[in-house]
């Protein structure tokens, strides 16, 4: 039995449909992350799971209980459902501790059950400190208890870790990670983060003109992503040019394994667009097989660097990203080889008067991509 | 990796725009209607005189010199009022001036002391002080912190870095305060000068002890003395129309008059502009205008105080008994305005969408009415409608609270800009219902705006004289009636207790309210 089950939700506002038609799951003690642009309706999705708008169309369930079918409809207040809002939310008239206590009986407000909530949420003695006097990372932390605190059958947060600067960010994931396991309470998280949605979820749903486009566990949606748009919107992608014949991939950079198409599509053959992650991509010295072409520059992350180069020719795209490890060093300008390997995707190439969604219209004058010159 | 997001952006964000709440919606319309009834019954009793009786009316002579002695009175005092409130203010934020904290108390003091004990501080003494002259001394001393109090706190929550971004552009120290600072101001000093023009406009009791006769002067006596409706009533349409006029410009004003501010520093830290030699004619100029507005009056109240003096009036209603008349109406109308504005301010704050805005609108058109028109309106109701009202002190305690809502709609809105819905939510997904989460996380959250709310009111209600001597039940004195019997027989020993008791009472939670406001930048949150 799933935790949450949404089926064919709608819901819209005057003149602006915001979701058509959501289907999703949420296993008992999963953490499943919403991921989508802002304004593509995550917010609303957790409003309406959350009782605080009402479905146009559609059902809801918690657990075995319908919530919300159009005829049925449990109020906020009797849903049991954690609700952390952006911007944590807090109560600025309360203490800490009187935040965390604020859905518990009156006599239990006071009792040992608010000190153990900040405890486990790593506040223990903070509770008579008002919001103010709280750090960004604090606030956050008292808003988890303040909704742990109910014994919530779900868990939702919006956004829980955007209004944190970046090194703080990290830190206050992992704890409220540690937390959420602890706890084994079923989460609803959303996000327009990606590598938040992927590091953190045991499920991600991609949200995507008001339906949920695909989801799945992360390491699926990134490797198998179901079209070239959210192959583009999930992490890195080098779009090759190739021919598929059977299982195998000609490409510019290779010949490259190509997964099995899902069930119901139809197994490919001909021109075809490979998606390539930077770290399929080997890079070296000129010689042997693969495309040659000019270090434009690398950016350094530390534990690994990016290395775009460019001019590789016709059939790959202007600009090649290759991941490498952090002590890997190529100066621009030089000229290095590329070649891939491994499984990918594959679809097929759009019509030439199709664009590639996301994509820049085309340039009137493309650089031609002349023979290198290893001056 | 985020910034690849906008490329799957399908369309602009969409803001979450909430169900209005039907009881509040229901109970805004009624507060709005309410509001504008004094204005609809005016209207209706207009068209019962009919237009030939009301052209009659109109277009005579008197009108004229009435619409004379408005105008020139209106322009020669907003004008000086602009003057004195804006130097005033630019001397104590800006300047160097000693004393300058002791002197801004001063000078928003006079606030407290009604326009008419003003003038009879003057007039009780040095009875020359009369006529054209007269009013323009006594409602500029009385009218200037309207302008002063607004300048000062914008000056104050001035951003001092683009002052001195204009310096290092090339800009005097005066060049900057005129194309920077003042510029900024402008809408400020706009504003406080239309308050000004209103204050004008409904303006009685003053008037009629300098013997300077208006509108007000003329209708009351129309009404009170003549017994002759039909022509207060033509006259009133006339007010009407010169405060709906004043008002619009607040309108056009309010909407260009936004300021941007970039940075967060608060204008305490910029350097004060040097006086030298300039400081001591300065302050001698500010502490004429602090003489004439508040050494006068309370030095003529302590006067006739210790001098003491009978009245050939018959014993009229004790100070003790009188104050506590006035305590009480005070209060019931400042609990009747604030209860009034909260559903306008939580569904006008809360759903900005075109129908409500100009629901909130039409309450601000309270604001363009004179007490006197507001006390007409209700007694032509009263006595056509709902005869039994006439001379209760219910209709009074409405009409207060009808006249001082806008005082207390500002308060509670900027209140509850603090109370964002998103609270509410929270503590209705804790399992709070509805009414539970408004009583233990809204009203915590609004509290202070409806103290503020509250205080204002009465702080008004307390000083108010017109609407009270044409409502107040037969045989009932207020402090403000009381003290209006006996100055009208001259017997200036008799009044200064009621006056000095009108004073204490408004001058203490003014103070406190003063000081709490004056701690909040006046920034955007809180305009409404």
């Amino acid at each position: 039995m799933s935790a949450i089950r949404v089926v064919g939700m709608h819901k819209g506002f005057p003149a602006t449909p915001v979701l058509r038609g959501v289907d999703l799951a949420v296993g008992v003690g999963s953490l499943t992350a919403i991921l989508g642009p802002s304004g593509s309706g995550k917010t609303t999705l957790l409003r309406v799971i959350a009782g605080l708008e009402r479905a146009d169309r559609g059902r809801v369930d918690l657990g075995a209980e319908v919530v919300d079918d159009g005829r049925r409809f449990v109020r906020p207040e009797r849903r049991r459902v954690g609700y952390v809002p952006q911007e944590a939310a807090l109560f600025p008239h309360l203490t800490a501790a009187q935040n965390v206590g604020f859905g518990l009986s009156g006599a239990e407000r006071g009792g040992p059950r608010v000190e153990g909530l900040l405890q486990m949420v790593g506040l223990a003695g903070l509770g008579p400190r008002f919001p103010h006097q709280l750090s960004g990372g604090q606030q956050q932390r008292v808003a988890l208890a303040r909704a742990l605190a109910i014994e919530p059958r779900l868990l939702l947060l919006d956004e829980p870790f955007s209004g944190l600067d970046p090194t703080l960010r990290a830190v206050v994931r992992d704890e409220v990670r540690g937390i959420l396991s602890q706890t084994g309470i079923a989460t609803l998280l959303v996000t327009h983060d990606q590598e938040e949605a992927l590091s953190l979820a045991d499920q991600v749903a991609v949200l995507r003109a008001g339906r949920v486009a695909q989801a799945g566990p992360p390491e699926q949606l990134y490797s198998d992503p179901i079209d070239l748009e959210m192959a583009r919107f999930l992490g890195e992608a080098n779009l090759v040019e190739g021919t598929v014949e059977g299982r195998l991939a000609r490409t510019g950079l290779g010949v490259l394994t190509v997964r099995p198409p899902g069930p119901g599509s139809l197994a490919l053959a001909g021109s075809a667009l490979v998606l390539v992650r930077p770290e399929q991509i080997a890079i070296g010295s000129p010689g042997g097989e693969g495309a040659l072409g000019w270090v434009l520059r690398s950016e350094f992350h530390g534990h690994d660097s990016v290395i775009e180069v460019t001019r590789t020719g016709p059939t790959l795209p202007e600009v090649v990203r290759v991941r490498v490890q952090g002590s890997v060093h190529f100066p621009p300008g030089s000229v290095v080889r590329l070649s891939a390997s491994g499984e990918a995707r594959a679809w097929p190439t759009p019509s030439p008067g199709e664009r590639l969604p996301g994509e820049a219209p085309p340039r009137a004058v493309r650089r031609a991509p002349g023979p290198i010159d290893p001056s | 990796m985020a910034t690849v997001a906008s490329a799957l952006s399908p369309a602009a964000p969409v803001p979450a725009r909430r169900r209005i709440p039907r009881a509040l919606l229901a109970a805004s319309l009624l507060v709005a209607a309410l509001l504008l009834l004094p204005l609809a019954f005016l209207a209706l009793q207009a068209r019962g005189v009919g237009w030939p009786e009301l052209s009659q009316l109109l277009f005579r002579r008197l009108t004229l010199n009435l619409l004379w002695n408005v105008v020139r009175l209106g322009v020669v005092v907003t004008a000086l009022a602009a003057v004195i409130g804006t130097g005033a203010a630019w001397c104590v934020e800006r300047s160097d001036l000693p004393g300058r904290r002791v002197l801004a108390l001063l000078l928003i003091l006079p606030l407290a002391i009604p326009d008419f004990v003003v003038a009879f501080g003057w007039v009780s003494v040095l009875p020359g002080v009369s006529g054209f002259g007269g009013a323009v001394l006594v409602m500029t001393a009385g009218l200037y912190p309207l302008v002063y109090l607004p300048v000062a706190a914008s000056l104050r929550g001035a951003d001092p870095s683009q002052e001195e971004t204009a310096r290092t552009l090339g800009l005097s120290s005066l060049g900057a305060f005129r194309r920077v600072t003042l510029r900024q101001a402008r809408p400020t000093i706009l504003a406080g000068c239309l308050l000004v023009s209103l204050a004008l406009l409904a303006e009685y009791g003053a008037f009629e002890i300098l013997g300077y006769q208006t509108f007000t002067t003329e209708i009351f006596t129309e009404f009170q003395v003549g017994f002759n409706a039909p022509a207060a009533c033509a006259l009133s349409l006339v007010v009407v129309l010169i405060g709906l006029l004043v008002l619009s410009g607040e309108g056009a004003l309010r909407d260009r008059g936004r300021v941007a501010r970039s940075g967060n520093r608060r204008g305490s830290s910029s350097a004060r502009v040097r006086l030298g030699a300039w400081r001591w004619p300065a302050l001698a100029l500010l502490l004429a205008v602090i003489g004439v507005a508040l050494g006068m009056p309370l030095g003529v109240i302590t006067y006739w105080l210790l001098r003491g003096g009978g009245s050939t009036l018959p014993q009229g209603a004790s100070v003790a008994s009188a104050a506590g008349i006035t305590l009480l109406y005070s209060g019931a109308a400042a609990a009747v305005a604030t209860v009034l504005a909260i559903p306008v301010a939580l569904l006008a704050v809360r759903n900005p969408r075109p129908g409500i805005r100009l629901l909130e609108r039409s309450t601000y058109i309270v604001q363009g009415l004179p007490g006197l028109v507001i006390a007409l309106g209700l007694v032509f109701f009263a006595l056509h409608y709902l005869p039994f009202l006439y001379q209760t002190s219910g209709l009074l305690v409405a009409a207060y609270a009808i006249l001082f809502f806008p005082l207390a709609h500002v308060a509670v809105r900027a209140s509850v800009l603090h109370a964002p819905p998103a609270l509410e939510e929270v503590g209705r997904s804790l399992g709070g219902s509805p009414l539970m989460v408004r009583w233990r996380v809204t009203l915590p959250l609004i509290a202070p705006g409806l103290a503020a709310a509250f205080c204002l009111v009465f702080l008004s209600a307390v000083t108010e004289l017109t609407a009270t001597l044409i409502l107040v039940p037969t045989g009932v004195q207020t402090l403000a009636t009381q003290f209006w019997a006996y100055t009208g027989n001259v017997s200036y020993g008799a009044a200064a207790p009621y006056a000095a008791a009108m004073v204490v009472i408004s001058i203490v939670p003014g103070l406190l309210l003063g000081r709490r406001l004056d701690r909040r930048p006046a920034s955007a949150e809180a305009a409404p």
